[in-house]
């Protein structure tokens, strides 16, 4: 029964007589209970998705959800005349969402059986049970942070991206610029904590060394001035894509020692671990320090490496690597670079702390 | 067997060729540098690394994903060329 406890990502709604009272089409008129209008806003605020699977006219129904001022809550509506399991499957696959992890509301037995019978995975809920929802286990994530309260912006901002990359001909480079991306590597602060941890969590594909930080561990690291912890958002003209990038670093007299990069897997595209790791080398090259990167190869993250390699960090042997502490776990491999001054990256604008000092 | 253009040095240049003027959108001389005519990214660079590879059938492993290796058509059709005669000579 784990799987029933899990955290519902999407919550897909039917319209008449659920999310409002009435039925559009004979009453013309329909009424949205204050009570469901938190509720929505409230699942919202908790970084739950929500989309629309209602059999309606389509333009009339998304005009009045307009009016009632909720539009703007869900994602990736269905509103039209097929079987709702067929929505519902596609609202999961258009937003990569396992169908373990969507749930669908609606007042007609009928339409809860016919989406559970061809999509058992899906929790359906009765309407007469939207008082209690928020208060479910499965709709109340353990940690809330700044992403996910925003989680439903970066979303509507990515289709928005993705249609814009589909509809765009030209060099790949070309495309990146016309995003106008701005990357801000920051301090993290105590309340970005949170935040830094989920990124640990959700990137083990391009985390260098498969090490899990806690935010009890980050927050010591904090307060040590031979620790930096340092935070990267990334946004472009669609929008915002969140805390996308975590460094930290340990610095050495004459060295500093790089214990963990890791970037999301969603701005693998734009070069996001190359722009960082060419920003420290700069860094580096302005304090006159060597840099060793710790790396631990794992089955998910060799882009990390390859990203390591062509910046143009070795095996080679130097008399700075004695200075450093063994690392802390076996299988570490430890990378070094002779940095020199790095550009900044053509296809993206920084806005950045300086490390020198400190 | 030896004829076949995937494991000569013009074959493999010809084709890696084609893919970055592909993707640059212009010619692309054997020996011009790609990252000083600023043609080619990291970004760019990563994608070449996983291209070779699929396209070759070659592994290409730590030290052999340093920067020079990728700076020209000329260098990639080396880098492979000897990886390629690698995998022959354990008899692959
Ligand atoms: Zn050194």
């Amino acid at each position: 029964m784990a799987e029933q406890t899990s955290i519902v990502k999407c919550l897909v709604w039917d319209l008449d007589n659920t999310l409002w009272q009435g039925t559009l089409l004979e009453d013309g008129d329909v009424r949205l209970p204050d009570s469901v209008r938190e509720l929505v806003t409230e699942l919202d605020s908790r970084g739950i998705l929500q989309s629309v699977a209602s059999k309606n006219d389509h333009d009339q129904a998304w005009k009045r959800l307009e009016a009632l001022g909720v539009a703007e809550y869900f994602v990736l509506p269905r509103i039209g005349w097929g079987p709702k399991s067929d929505s519902v499957r596609e609202i999961a696959d258009e937003l990569g969402f396992a169908l373990g992890t969507v749930a669908f509301v609606d007042d007609q037995p009928a339409e809860r059986a016919e989406v559970r019978f061809h999509l058992p995975e899906v929790r359906c809920y009765d309407a007469g049970r939207l008082p209690e929802l928020a208060a479910l286990p499965e709709f109340s994530p353990v940690t809330v942070t700044v992403d996910s309260r925003r989680r439903r912006q970066m979303y509507q901002a990515g289709f928005r991206r993705k249609s814009a990359e589909a509809e765009f001909q030209g060099p790949s480079d070309d495309f990146l610029r016309s995003l106008e991306l701005q990357m801000r590597i920051g301090r993290a602060t105590e309340d970005e904590l949170s935040r830094v941890e989920e990124l640990t969590l959700r990137t083990s594909q391009m985390n260098a060394t498969g090490v899990h930080y806690s935010s009890s561990d980050l927050r010591a690291l904090l307060a040590d001035p031979r620790h930096e912890v340092l935070v990267t958002t990334l946004t472009d003209r669609f929008g915002p894509h969140g805390a996308v990038g975590l460094q930290l670093l340990e610095k050495h007299a004459g060295v500093w020692n790089l214990k963990l990069l890791a970037t999301s897997c969603r701005v693998v595209s734009f070069g996001a671990g190359s722009v960082l790791l060419g920003w420290l080398v700069d860094q580096a090259a302005h304090a006159g320090v060597h840099l060793v990167a710790d790396f631990r190869r794992t089955e998910r993250n060799r882009m990390m490496e390859i990203a390591y390699r062509l910046a143009g960090f070795t095996d080679e042997p130097c008399d700075c690597r004695a200075g450093l502490p063994e690392p802390a776990q076996e299988d570490v491999q430890r990378l070094h670079l002779l940095p020199a001054p790095c550009a900044p990256p053509p296809t993206m604008k920084l806005h950045t702390v300086s490390l020198e000092g400190v | 067997m030896n004829q076949d253009p995937a494991t000569t040095a013009e074959g493999i240049a010809q084709a890696i060729t084609a893919f970055v003027s592909k993707r640059v959108g212009a010619d692309v001389p054997a020996d011009q540098d790609l990252f000083e005519s600023g043609l080619v990214s990291s970004l760019f660079a990563m994608e070449l690394v996983v291209h070779l590879e699929q396209a070759f059938s070659v592994q290409i492993l730590g030290d052999d994903l340093k920067r020079d290796n990728f700076r020209s058509v000329r260098a990639m059709t080396a880098l492979v060329l000897r990886l390629n005669g690698a995998g022959h000579a354990t008899g692959a």
